[in-house]
């Protein structure tokens, strides 16, 4: 393997390639790198700030990073496109973590989300799920008829429910949503007739009432009419948004500066360190900072759809085409909701808040994007 | 399987996805465009009002009480101090279970349930959030220490220290210094809210609450960040208070507690004037209160006691109007000598009784009672030390009302003339215009003769006696009274110029006459009862008084009964008549001019006059019982060692 070319050997197809980088070799992508370090880099600034400095805590997250990155690397090694076949497996085996987190599951705050299995780190099977499902549709649709057909259709809205609702019954509202635009995303990049999604959009409007009745829970509603309204309550329910906006408003173009926010230092700010960091990074570093952070997020959204295009296959196009687009849509709703723009849900700012199931989940997807590019210049054939 | 696979355009795919790709792209940008514009419609546009939310949020403006100026006496005694004490306090949002809390701090330290729901009217009342609330005042050091063991177990509750205002001469003092109370809204209303930032009391009666805007001080202020539980992270500015001022008093301590011990059991008012000054030097009001009772808040119990009939100790009897009695002769008769009505020796014959010409009505002296007879041939002076009213009611005939009238209110009766003394009562002086304007009657004859011997109408204060008395010792030179000596221990003696015009005689020698006839009333013993001073039996005949002492007796009727049946000595208490004696001394060079008054204490001279002479004695005599060498003029000082050589050769002085 040390002359300019080589043969490599993969799932029974013979190519010859040029010499490659370091960065081909590695599977790695140095812009999509780049500009994670960079968010990672000016996330754990934001972070260092919200947590008050707290040693423990940022100790805590670093290691998270690690290990998000570690998980990033190897997924990158593999050739996702060996996952479409596992991909069913991986969908069931998902699926039964689901239904015992109902049945076994550890709870706290009233939701029962957690599974605690001895000499495994406690962790959410929603979290898996966030990579599964998506992996699971595009495998499905990879196989079938692009646009996709009414029945598959059909199908795959019921892969896309199962797991949605065990979610949703956690109950974990905001995740099962999550996962459901995750995939629905594979659907929208499969070709789905513009029909279809707009009648699906009317049915789900005219259904609003009924969710409101039957499904909601009280704090939900709250959620939401606080939303619409938070100075109907403003030391209680709609407290966190006056505050975040407050915090956001008074920072002004450039900031009170690193370490000055006061919203945030006093405690006015609640939940500064996770869902409401966004609060902490306008009050101190204002709009600029604000708009250097979405910049940085567009070239990471950017790299990815741009990987998505350049796919060579059907399977990896929408993979990567729904990663990217989540992603996107975790930043849109964490800062629209601390902006007053979106109701309260709990999503956390992605690899800037505090907590680590999610860095690791998020590098997982990343990881697999690189593994899309860096691999799939190579031909494969799929082994059905 | 097979036909999907088999129907598969991969170029047709790809254009498929791409588009919809594409689409993504531009929904993602359109996304974090709406981001980007309310980013800046929040951080651009609205900045100002989030900027001040939070400022509003974190900033608050604290009042810095000031501490209130100290009291002293001329002396330099501490009459009003400010005294740290120990309050527990509860910010109740730090209060996990009030309940719970309240029920242990009950074991540790007396706190009734009347106390708990006093405290909960507070915490109604506090419009801070987070800002804390008394529970309880005033704490020993043992229950300090009993709540500092179990601090960990009341979260939200906390020792404060805090300054109170404390009187360490207590209830002597009470009516003449004031006291301090909490601040009502109506009293908010009459200062300068914003300089009350933060105080919760201020001064009810006497010096504190006339002083009240020199002792309070200048309220200072503290701008500090809180964070969103109420505490204080910093101070960002801070502008000191000014404190108030220390004031002097002209008040004797020393002399204040004799006047108060020597009413004894007796209720009354005293009032002692420095005449070189018009300073007040006593003002003694009994029974009275204990004025640091108010300072956290007087209990119910405690202001019932305060409010018993009969006793009211909230009542300034140093103040308040009463019949003046025969202490008004003395300026009866100065009237009728500069008025040229009567000379020293016109004499009037008085049998114990006097019929008004033109009126069927007979009127008795108070000898008639005593032995059916009257006190044969009297003079002015006579009239004065025996107090004979037959005289003075021939002379009021002559003299009339309207000439009485304005020559007594030269002397301060019927307006309070007192400086910084506002709530004294101005008494009566009554007059034709007085009548008609308060009564809507004229003036009868009859009522002349009442008014001569401060009867009827007639109405003075103890204060407005003791003025009265001042000016008569000044020979005419008038010193309104006065509470303040100076600000500040090293402060000037203020000096007030009089407002009033000094009473100027047509024959200065006529208040030589006076002081003589008043120094009689005490000292003129040589003759039987018809010709000895009516206090000489009380005060001059056991003692051997090494000044003179001018006086006059009083006796006040409380209901007309005098007139008309026996003097009974075994009248019920509420009916007797009040007692009454004024004083200066030294006559030769006047120090100290006094009232005392005495509820129900029936005899004047008996009863009143021996405590005129306590006061005089502690305030003009030094630890041997001489005269205090400051007291004594060059002339006097002469005369004073003469008659001392007399007293050595074994002759009765004076």
């Amino acid at each position: 393997m040390s002359s300019s070319a080589y043969v490599r050997k993969l799932g029974g197809g013979f190519v010859l390639e040029k010499r490659r980088s370091i960065w081909e070799r590695l599977n790695l992508d140095p812009p999509l790198l780049f500009a994670l370090f960079v968010l990672i880099g000016f996330g754990f600034m934001v972070l260092y700030s919200a947590t008050d400095s707290n040693q423990a805590e940022l100790k805590r997250q670093a290691i998270f990073m690690g290990i998000g990155f570690i998980v990033m690397f190897v997924v990158a090694q593999i050739d996702v496109r060996v996952m479409r076949r596992w991909a069913p497996l991986m969908y069931l085996f998902s699926l039964v973590l689901l239904l015992l987190v109902l049945f076994l599951g550890s709870s706290s705050k009233g939701a029962q989300r957690w599974l605690d299995f001895p000499g495994l780190p406690r962790f959410q099977p929603s979290e898996i799920m966030k990579v599964v499902l998506p992996l699971t549709l595009a495998a499905y649709f990879s196989r079938r008829a692009i646009p996709p057909r009414f029945k598959h259709i059909g199908w795959a809205l019921v892969i896309l429910m199962l797991p949605a609702a065990l979610i949703a019954i956690e109950p974990d509202l905001g995740t099962a949503l999550l996962i459901a635009v995750s995939g629905i995303f594979v659907l929208l990049l499969s070709g789905i007739s513009w029909k279809l999604v707009f009648s699906a959009l009317g049915a789900g409007i005219l259904s609003i009432p009924a969710l409101w009745i039957f499904y909601l829970q009280d704090y939900q509603k709250l959620r939401i009419l606080t939303f619409l309204n938070p100075e109907n309550d403003p030391l209680g329910a709609g407290w966190n948004i006056i505050q975040s906006k407050t915090a956001i408003g008074s920072g002004g173009l450039y900031g009170k500066g690193w370490l000055n926010g006061v919203q945030s230092r006093l405690d006015f700010l609640p939940e500064g360190q996770t869902d409401f960091i966004v609060a902490v990074l306008g009050e101190e570093l204002g709009l600029a900072g604000i708009v250097f952070l979405l910049i940085l997020y567009l070239l990471i959204i950017g790299r990815g759809l741009y990987i998505a295009a350049v796919s060579t296959d059907m399977f990896t196009r929408l993979l990567a085409g729904s990663i990217s687009l989540t992603f996107f849509v975790y930043v849109f709703v964490n800062i629209g909701m601390v902006s007053g723009i979106l109701p309260v849900v709990g999503v956390p700012l992605p690899l800037v808040s505090l907590g680590g199931t999610s860095v690791v989940t998020l590098m997982l997807g990343f990881g697999i994007l690189m593994s899309i590019h860096s691999h799939g210049k190579t031909a494969f054939r799929y082994a059905d | 399987m097979l036909d999907d696979i088999t129907l598969k355009d991969h170029s047709l795919e790809r254009r498929i996805f791409l588009s919809r790709l594409f689409i993504g792209a531009v929904i993602t940008l359109l996304l974090i465009a709406i981001l980007v514009l309310r980013l800046v419609y929040l951080q651009v546009f609205q900045h100002q009002y989030f900027s001040t939310i939070s400022d509003n949020n974190r900033i608050y403006l604290q009042a810095i009480v000031p501490t209130r100026g100290r009291i002293y006496d001329r002396n330099g005694v501490l009459l009003a101090d400010n005294k740290p004490s120990y309050n527990l306090t509860v910010v109740r949002e730090n209060v996990p279970d009030m309940n719970a809390s309240l029920d242990f701090i009950q074991t540790l330290i007396p706190l009734p349930n009347e106390e708990i729901e006093k405290y909960q009217q507070r915490q109604r009342r506090r419009n801070v959030p987070f800002s804390s609330v008394p529970l309880a005042y005033d704490l020993s050091e043992e229950e300090i220490a009993r709540l500092a063991v179990n601090q960990f177990r009341l979260p939200g509750f906390q020792v404060e220290a805090q300054l109170v205002r404390n009187y360490p001469l207590g209830a002597p003092i009470a009516h003449a210094v004031g006291y301090l109370s909490s601040i009502t809204e109506q009293e908010l209303r009459t200062v300068n809210a914003e300089n009350y930032e933060g105080t919760h009391q201020v001064g009810k009666i006497g010096v504190e609450r006339f002083y009240e805007s020199i002792l309070h001080g200048q309220v200072g202020y503290e701008t500090v960040e809180k964070n969103a539980r109420g505490q204080i992270m910093k101070v960002l500015d801070r502008s000191d208070p000014v404190p108030g001022e220390d004031l002097v008093l002209h008040l004797d301590s020393r002399l204040q507690l004799t006047a108060w011990e020597a009413l004894g059991d007796f209720r009354g008012g005293i009032v002692a004037l420095d005449v070189n000054t018009g300073g007040v030097l006593a003002m003694v009001s009994k029974p009275s209160f204990d004025p640091n009772l108010f300072v956290n808040g007087i209990s119910q119990r405690d202001y019932e006691m305060l409010n018993q009939p009969i006793q009211t100790p909230l009542f300034n009897r140093a103040l308040a109007k009463y019949s003046p009695g025969s202490t008004v002769k003395p300026f009866v008769g100065l009237a009728g000598l500069d008025y040229s009505i009567r000379t020293p020796d016109y004499q009037v014959s008085d049998p114990g009784y006097f019929n008004l010409p033109g009126d069927s009505h007979t009127y008795h002296d108070w000898t008639w009672w005593q032995t059916e007879s009257g006190h044969d041939q009297v003079n002015l002076a006579k009239a004065i030390y025996q107090s004979c009213d037959i005289y003075f009611w021939d002379l009021a005939v002559d003299l009339g009302i309207d000439r009485m009238s304005q020559f007594m209110g030269r002397f301060g009766f019927g307006q309070n003339t007192a400086i910084d003394i506002p709530q004294a009562s101005a008494g009566i002086l009554p007059s034709r215009d007085w009548k008609m304007e308060t009564i809507g009657q004229p003036w009868y004859p009859g009522e002349t003769l009442n008014s001569a011997i401060g009867q009827g109408y007639s109405e003075a204060t103890p204060l407005q006696l003791a003025t009265a008395t001042l000016v008569m010792a000044n020979k005419g030179e008038w010193h309104q009274p006065v509470m303040l000596k100076q600000l500040g221990l090293d402060g000037e003696v203020i000096e007030h110029a009089s407002e009033i015009p000094d009473v100027s005689l047509r024959n200065p020698d006529d208040w030589n006459f006076i002081h003589q006839a008043m120094q009689d009333v005490v000292h003129k013993g040589i003759g039987g009862f018809r010709d000895t001073g009516s206090a000489y039996y009380y005060i001059a005949r056991e003692s051997n008084m090494p000044y003179h002492m001018a006086g006059k007796s009083g006796t006040a009727q409380v209901v007309g009964i005098a007139d008309d049946f026996d003097n009974n000595a075994e009248i019920e208490e509420r009916f007797r008549d009040h007692a009454l004696f004024i004083a200066f001394a030294p006559v030769e060079n006047p120090q100290i001019a006094l009232a005392v008054f005495v509820e129900h204490g029936e005899g004047g001279s008996a009863v009143a006059g021996p405590i005129a002479k306590e006061i005089l004695d502690a305030y003009l005599l030094d630890e041997f019982g001489q005269v205090k060498p400051e007291f004594i003029s060059e002339v006097e000082s002469k005369q004073l060692s003469a008659t001392h050589e007399l007293s050595e050769t074994g002759r009765t002085p004076l």
